[in-house]
This record gives structure tokens, sequence and C-alpha cells, in this order.
């Protein structure tokens, strides 16, 4: 039987244990850190709504999550991720740490995205009567979303590498392949194919997100 | 229209407090342009957006057509703000928009029609003169342009009062001109009052009716324009009105004219200004005056003449011309050394 007979199934299912991962990670990291970086902004000095111990408090506990490798976190909160998801394997039981791992990541870039607009168009808006709530959606992420797909698209890649250590949990994945097959049965034809999809894979990820950007910088 | 009444503001730093308004009081009146000057630091800035209450006074009153609005919630600002437009040195544009967008997307905001606020665009992008520039975004526009989108987007909430944060300052003088041209346009034909502030008295010059000087958080001098250009008391109001016309003399020049005569800096405003004084001056008194500087100045409602002159005489004529002179209404300062 020829390789791709024997081995292509082996590399699809784990093509798709790498984007489901991916994907629903990245999904619950947006929906987690975008709050949180417009929290920051605002509760940071000078900020409307502008709260010194709300801000440090976030401030300390992202560092100290950003502060742990995702090898070690994976297994750090273990009680945790059965807490939430009710297992601690497969590829259920490795999105809890990579939203944790990955959520505070894209707060720091939301806050920074969300910085560099202008300060002056946000007082702009708010002398023609419009509101905080308003301005945050349609001004400031707005003029931010360039710099946003521009991080988020940095973040991709780094949470595509680390769901190369979720095989650890049994959740699979183009890692985890990559590493049995060619790392523990000395099968360098798959790694070389997997190492290639990822390469692919970045690859496409990183010009999805350039197009996007060049769309919303115009 | 809108009242200040002994506005202070007080911003805490590390460095301690810093009095950024002491006690300012001004009205302006509806439809006129009201002008503050002062130099970088006078407040001016912090004074404007009080009158929006983007910046909260520490004490004092704003009253915008008899409402007291200084303890609005932001929900009551908010209305209050729709009824004021508001333009900017740096014009604050959305970078990722159109010019169509940059001026829809506060009236979708505020919730208009989409007739309605096509209907507004396409009225006032025509005062302003953008009309085929509907679909640039703003990096593509000079900074004329851009301050025209802003002021677009101010008029399409059909303002009763402008605020001008510096509007002309980043501009080159014949931009500032034709912006200027246009805050009067709007002021004339859409009968919209303007409150602006600026460090350059060519604006105050060319397009105010009234003015006031402010100095360190105070207002120094207020009144007319041409009241104020005439007849300046207040050090830092001279010192606006000669940057508008250096006729100072160089000192050993001085010195010299003066061991003939004096020299006198002579005022011409109304109808004095119609008259062959000077002429008169030789006949009657028998001094012969020579002019040394002259010019007119063109303001917006008026107009005054500036003279520079050395008559020659001892004391006694010298008085006897300076009466005469100020009997006929012209303006007589001694001149100062540069």
């Amino acid at each position: 039987m020829s390789f791709f007979e024997t081995r292509m199934p082996y590399i699809w299912k784990a093509l798709v244990e790498t984007l489901q991962m991916l994907g629903t990670s990245l999904l619950f990291s947006i929906l987690i850190g975008l709050p949180l970086g417009i929290l920051l902004i605002l509760t940071n000095k000078g900020g409307p709504l502008s709260n010194r111990f709300i801000y440090e408090t976030l401030n300390v506990i992202i560092n100290i999550i950003r502060s742990i490798p995702f090898i070690i976190l994976l297994f750090f909160i273990l009680p945790f991720t059965k807490l939430i998801v009710g297992t601690t394997i497969g590829v259920k039981g490795v999105i809890v740490p990579l939203v944790v791992y990955a959520s505070p990541y894209v707060a720091r870039i939301m806050e920074t995205a969300l910085l560099e607009v202008d300060r002056g168009v946000v007082e702009a808006y708010r002398a023609m009567g419009i509101s905080m709530r308003q301005i945050i959606w349609n001004v400031m992420l707005r003029e931010a979303r360039p710099s946003i797909i521009s991080g988020l698209t940095i973040a991709t890649v780094s949470l595509l590498g680390a769901t190369a250590m979720a095989g650890l949990v049994g959740a699979g994945g183009l890692g985890d392949l990559a590493y049995r097959f060619g790392h523990l049965r000395y099968e360098v034809d798959v790694m070389y194919v997997t190492v290639g999809i990822l390469i692919l894979l970045v690859q496409g990820i990183q010009t999805l997100g350039n197009r996007l950007v060049a769309r919303f910088k115009k | 229209m809108i009242r200040l009444e002994h506005i202070t503001k007080t911003f805490t730093t590390k460095k301690g407090k810093v009095e950024a308004l002491r006690d300012v009081s001004l009205e302006v009146r509806q439809g006129e342009i009201f002008g503050i000057i002062g130099y970088s630091g006078a407040g001016k800035s912090t004074l404007i957006r009080c009158v929006n209450l983007l910046e909260k006074p520490t004490s004092g009153k704003v009253i915008i057509h008899d409402q007291d609005c200084t303890s609005y919630t932001e929900k009551q600002l908010s209305a209050v703000r729709k009824k004021i437009g508001m333009i900017f040195q740096s014009f604050h544009l959305l970078k990722t928009a159109t010019v169509y967008d940059n001026i829809a997307i506060p009236l979708r905001l505020t919730g208009y029609s989409k007739e309605e606020i096509r209907r507004r665009i396409d009225k006032y992008v025509r005062i302003v003169g953008l009309e085929d520039k509907l679909d640039a975004y703003p990096r593509q526009l000079s900074g004329g342009q851009q301050q025209r989108v802003a002021i677009a987007r101010a008029l399409v909430h059909e303002p009763e009062l402008l605020l001008c944060d510096e509007a002309t300052s980043s501009l080159d003088p014949e931009t500032t001109d034709s912006i200027l041209e246009l805050l009067m346009e709007i002021n004339r034909e859409l009968g919209i009052t303007i409150l602006l502030i600026t460090h350059e008295m060519h604006v105050i010059q060319k397009i105010c009716d009234r003015v006031a000087v402010m100095e360190s958080g105070q207002i120094v001098e207020q009144g007319q324009v041409v009241d104020l250009f005439t007849r300046p008391q207040h050090p830092t109001t001279k010192k606006f009105v000669r940057s508008l016309y250096r006729d100072d003399l160089q000192e050993e020049f001085l010195t010299s004219l003066r061991r003939t005569g004096d020299v006198f800096r002579l005022t011409f405003v109304g109808d004095c200004a119609n008259e062959p004084l000077l002429a008169e001056l030789s006949v009657q008194l028998n001094v012969r005056p020579n002019i040394l500087a002259g010019q007119i100045v063109q303001l917006k409602n008026a107009s005054f003449g500036i003279l520079v002159i050395h008559l020659p005489g001892d004391q006694v004529q010298l008085n006897e011309a300076r009466e005469f002179l100020a009997s006929r209404g012209v303006m007589v300062e001694r001149m100062g050394i540069a």
C-alpha cells in the first residue's frame, strides 16, 4: 500500500483536529480577550472609567498567565479544565488551556491596538454628543481594526504552535502526529508532510491577515 | 446664548495643583463670532472645552440658553452637545472612513434615517466645497480639505454654535484664509454663532466681532475687536496687537530723531481718517510732520490707519500738536523703543 493510502487518513484527521482546536480556542480567546482589552483601556489612567484597582488587578493577572509556558499551563490548570468542560483529555480538554493561554495575549493586542487610536477622534465624537458605548464600537474598534487584525494574525500563529503540545493530553493534531510518527516511529515522510502542511497553514493565516489589514486600512 | 460665570478649573498633577482657569466670565451673543486669544498654556483650550463640558469646571457655571448645564448628567449633556459643533486643530477624522462616512457615521449613531443623512450631506458638502471628494480617504486630502470635512461633519447636525479649537493653526496662511472665509460664510448665511480660540491675531483681525485676551488662566481684557486693536490696555493685548504690524524703531534712530523733536504713533479710527489732519497741523501750528511709517489695518467690521511721525519742535509745540490731534479724534502715543 502506498504512503498516501496508509497515512493520509491520519494526516487528514490530525489536520481537522488542529483546525478545530485553533478555531474554537481563537473564537473564545477573542470573546474573552476583546472585552478585557476594552476594560483595560477604559480603566487605565486617563480612560473614561479610570479605576486604578481594576486596571492593576487585570494587568497583574494577565502578566502572570502570560509568564507561564503553555506546556506548564496545560497541566497546571487541569482541575479548572475538568470543572469547565468535564474532561481533561481530547480536543475538548485542550481547548480550555488554549483559551486561558491566548485570552490575555489577545487582551494585550486589543489594548495596544486601541491605545493607538487618536484620542482626539474620541473627543470629537464625545463633543458630538455620542455615547461612550457607541464610540467604543464605532470609533475605537473601527479605527483599531488594522492593528487588531495584524495582532490577531500573530496570536493565531502562536496559538497554532501551542496546539502542537495538545498531543500530551491526547487531543491529537498535526504537531502530535509529527512527533509520534516522525520522532517515535522514525517515519520521517509523515513528519515532512505534516510540517509542510503547518508551513502552508502559517503562510495562509499570514496572507489572509495581511489582506484583511490592507482592506481595513485603506 | 452662552454665558460662562466665574469658571475655575484646577488640575491635580504630580507636581501639585495647576490652576488652568481662574474666575473666567464671558458671554457669547447669538450670531456673533467671538474670539479668545492667548499664548499656549493660557488656558484657552480648557476654557473652550468647558463650554460643551468636555471639561467639568471645578467651580462656576456654564449657562446655555439660560439653562445651567454645569451639573447635567452625561445623557442630558449629549442632547446639549448635539446643538454645539466643534472643530479642532488636527481635524480628528476617522482614518479608516471615506469623507462620506466620516460625515455620515455620527449622523447614523444619532439615529437619522438614510434619506435624511444623504440629504444633509448633499447640502453641507456643497457649502464646504467638497462635492467631488466624497469617496476619498482623509489621507488623500490636504489639510484644508480635511478641515472642510470636519466642518461639514459639524454642520450636518445643524448646530447653533460652532466651537473652533485652533482650527487654522496647522494650516498654511493661504489655506487659513480660505477656512476663515468659510467660517464667516457659515456665520453669515447659516446664522451659526462661532466661538473660537487661537494664538494668531490675524484670525481675530479677520473674522471676529468681539475678542477676549487670556493669560495664565484669566481674561485680562475683552471687548469689541476695533477697541482692543486701537486702544489695547493690557501688556499682553498690546503685544498681540503689535505682532500684526511691527513699527517699533531702533534705539539709535529714535534717539537721533528725539534731538530735534519727538516721535509719535497716531491711530486714526472712524471719521478722523477721512480728514487731511497732518496738512492742517502744519498750516495751523506751523510744525512739519515727517511720516516714518504708515499702514491701514482692515478688521472685519472696521478699519483704522496708523502713522508713525516725527514732529520737530520744542516741548510746548509738541504739546500743542498732541492736543490738536487728540481734539480731532486721533489717538497719539509716544513711540517706545523696539
